[in-house]
């Protein structure tokens, strides 16, 4: 009897220690280096020795590109959110009410979500969106007589952008979708036959009056999923737009700008770059506990 | 096993390679072949043994992450860094090359000299040159360009229903032009003396500028699958010229036979230059290594004393230029066409592109400031002056 809670204890490290050593040697360690680089003139180094206070917080929120960097970000966020939101809302609606080959079209949709941002960007870079004639969507406008268009060129007007929304919602839009679904799923029937006995018309007013309010729970956590999401902008951002020569002004959201801050390869300003991680964290999470305050995260429940 | 055997070495008690035997690192080459000759070419040093690693993936940053407490690499390739000379990773090797600096040309020496001393040894140089179809110039009637207004106005006047005139990258040459334009108006990015920026002129304002009518002129090739350093858009038609590397001919000689020239990037003006750009990786030392002195004696013997390495690695595989001018003259496919034009260009146009004092958050300014005059009609003036405020500030943090 005595030996059972030493070995509870035991087996709890057993299998805890490991995630945890793992935690704090590739998390909390670099996490706290680069709030310790931050407060240095760390260039080509991580072990640098000149502090320069918070020099390097200073120079990142009056620089520029940075600041733009966040700009970027809002637009995006701004676009891909409500975007995404009501798409997968309006496909789970379609998906739920199909009669036949559900499964069929909920795999069809979710699929996008398995491939890689990566691979996804250099589909939509090169064969969707490339600038030359053979083009697919090049393609099809010279079927209609319109001239090749340099979409991921093309600053003003911001054409860049139809090439990044589109990429970004055709991967995600399966997943939340599925979160829609499993939602609509746990509204009780009787709801809806009560609606109807009280002669309300089906369709948007049974949408409006009873499935909305019944999501809340989802939608909410649904719309801080994308926001984070949105604020970790990378991957396609750097395929579709970025070459080996550098990066475009434009449509750099801010993980971009440190990557190539910190970690690209004309010289490490690793200084500057964890300044500008930590400014960028703190953004987030108080974006997302401003978000969460708002849209009640925590207190709605699908009910 | 061997870390452990290393940390306990006797000399140093700092770890790293083996006694008596050296590491070299390289970045993965593209080329067939090279892998093999760089492994053959340790095998073969006499004088101690030096095992190769192979490093695909992001190159840089793993050496910058190495050379911060490592004594590994022992010697490596890389584009000297500036900082590195400052915090002492690197050592200085002009006593290598002492007996044979002048068969270096200068501007090659230049691409890893840090102050007057130089610390890697330059192993083969990369250009960059405008290629173009001489059929479909004179179908247009259009001469080879000899100055930036004719090359604006060939790119224009190239455009058919088939093809655009011109391609000098996705981004519409913000990435590859911003010297050649310096250049082309007889500036530089930094002074000759390397402590001020070479382009406080309204002539670089100028230059600029072109690259903004040159976006303007509906000539430029945008979106292409392929970027500029690969040749597709050139050898696939959908370009009459495209500024790429020396490194592409042999492709570009395989689909168009003798059916293109190449030309070094247009002079300005009268008071301008034409010019290609050239790069060169150099052989380093890590000051860290165990020992520095093995490190250096194998580079001696590899990129001084071991003349038919240098020549087949830089011509073996690829198709770069020697570093060293007594090589590039032995050097067969390098004598006739194409490829003998770019070498002519070399020596009498060629420039350093930024250099080891360019630092990149003045070519960060720089780009972003040709991205806003070529793209989105910015003001040359008023961008130039902003590149050439955020350089100064770089050059006062490092020359103080």
């Amino acid at each position: 009897m005595s030996t059972r809670p030493r070995r509870d204890a035991r087996d709890f490290w057993l299998f805890v220690g490991p995630l945890l050593l793992g935690l704090i040697v590739f998390s909390y360690v670099p996490i706290g280096w680069s709030l310790y680089l931050s407060f240095f003139d760390a260039r080509n180094t991580v072990t640098p020795e000149v502090f320069v206070g918070v020099g390097n917080y200073t120079a990142m929120l009056t620089n520029e590109a940075f600041l733009s960097s966040l700009v970027t970000f809002s637009a995006f966020a701004v676009a891909i959110v409500p975007l995404t939101y009501v798409a997968a809302l309006a496909l789970a609606l379609a998906v739920d009410r199909v009669k036949f080959a559900k499964a069929f079209f909920r795999s069809v949709f979710f699929l996008p979500f398995a491939c890689s941002y990566v691979v996804a960007a250099l589909i939509w870079k090169t064969s969707l969106f490339s600038g030359v004639n053979y083009g697919l969507v090049n393609s099809v406008l010279g079927a209609f007589g319109i001239d090749p268009v340099a979409w991921t060129g093309t600053a003003d007007p911001p054409l860049y952008w139809i090439v990044l929304i589109t990429a970004r919602l055709w991967l995600q839009l399966g997943f939340y979708m599925l979160l829609f679904i499993a939602a609509l799923q746990r509204i009780p029937d009787r709801l809806y036959e009560a609606a109807w006995l009280d002669g309300a018309k089906p369709g948007w007013q049974v949408f409006r009056y009873i499935t909305l309010p019944q999501l809340r729970g989802t939608s909410v956590a649904v719309l801080l999923l994308l926001l984070i999401n949105a604020f970790q902008a990378f991957d396609e951002f750097y395929n579709i737009l970025g070459d080996a020569r550098g990066y475009p002004p434009y449509g750099r959201p801010p993980l971009v700008y440190l990557y190539y801050t910190a970690l690209g390869s004309g010289g490490q300003d690793l200084g500057r770059g964890s300044a500008g991680a930590v400014i960028l964290s703190v953004l987030i999470a108080v974006v997302t506990l401003v978000q969460g305050k708002v849209l009640g995260f925590g207190k709605g429940r699908d009910r | 096993m061997g870390l452990g055997a290393a940390g306990c070495g006797s000399n140093t008690g700092r770890g790293g390679s083996a006694p008596g035997s050296l590491q070299q690192w390289y970045h993965a080459y593209g080329e067939d072949g090279v892998h093999d000759a760089v492994l053959r070419y340790a095998a073969e040093y006499p004088r101690g043994e030096v095992s190769v690693q192979w490093n695909p993936g992001d190159y840089d940053s793993k050496i910058v992450t190495a050379l911060q407490n490592s004594a590994v690499p022992d010697v490596f390739e890389a584009q000297v860094k500036v900082d590195w000379v400052r915090q002492g990773q690197v050592v200085p090797l002009d006593d290598l090359i002492a007996d044979v600096r002048a068969d270096f040309p200068a501007q090659v020496l230049e691409t890893a000299t840090v102050e007057g001393r130089l610390y890697g040894i330059p192993q083969a140089v990369d250009t960059q040159v405008l290629f173009y179809r001489k059929s479909r110039l004179a179908a247009a009637g259009v001469r080879p360009p000899r100055t930036v207004d004719e090359l604006i106005d060939a790119a224009r006047r190239l455009n058919s229903p088939n093809g655009k005139g011109l391609f000098v990258g996705n981004d519409g040459g913000v990435g590859v032009l911003g010297g050649p334009l310096l250049w082309s108006a007889g500036l530089d990015y930094l002074s000759s003396d390397q402590r001020r920026t070479g382009f406080d002129d309204p002539r670089a304002a100028t230059a600029f500028g072109k690259l903004a009518e040159l976006n303007d002129s509906g000539g430029l090739l945008l979106g292409a699958p392929a970027d500029w350093s690969d040749p597709s858009a050139f050898i696939d038609g959908l370009v009459a010229m495209q500024w790429t590397g020396l490194w592409n001919i042999p492709k570009v000689a395989a689909a168009l036979g003798d059916d293109f020239g190449v030309l070094p990037f247009p002079r300005l003006d009268a008071h301008g230059a034409p010019s290609v750009p050239i790069g060169a990786y150099g052989a380093m030392v890590n000051a860290k290594s165990a020992n520095v002195s093995a490190a250096k004696d194998f580079l001696r013997w590899l990129w001084i004393e071991r003349t038919d390495h240098q020549t087949e690695f830089a011509t073996g595989f690829g198709f770069h230029i020697p570093a060293r001018t007594s090589l590039t003259d032995q050097a067969a496919n390098l004598r006739s066409g194409p490829a003998a034009d770019a070498v002519r260009f070399t020596r009498e146009h060629a420039h350093l592109v930024g250099g080891p004092l360019w630092s990149s958050a003045a070519n960060s300014a720089l780009s972003d400031a040709l991205f806003r005059i070529a793209r989105q009609g910015a003001d040359p003036v008023a961008q130039t002056r902003e590149v050439v405020a955020a350089s100064d500030a770089e050059l006062k943090r490092l020359h103080g």
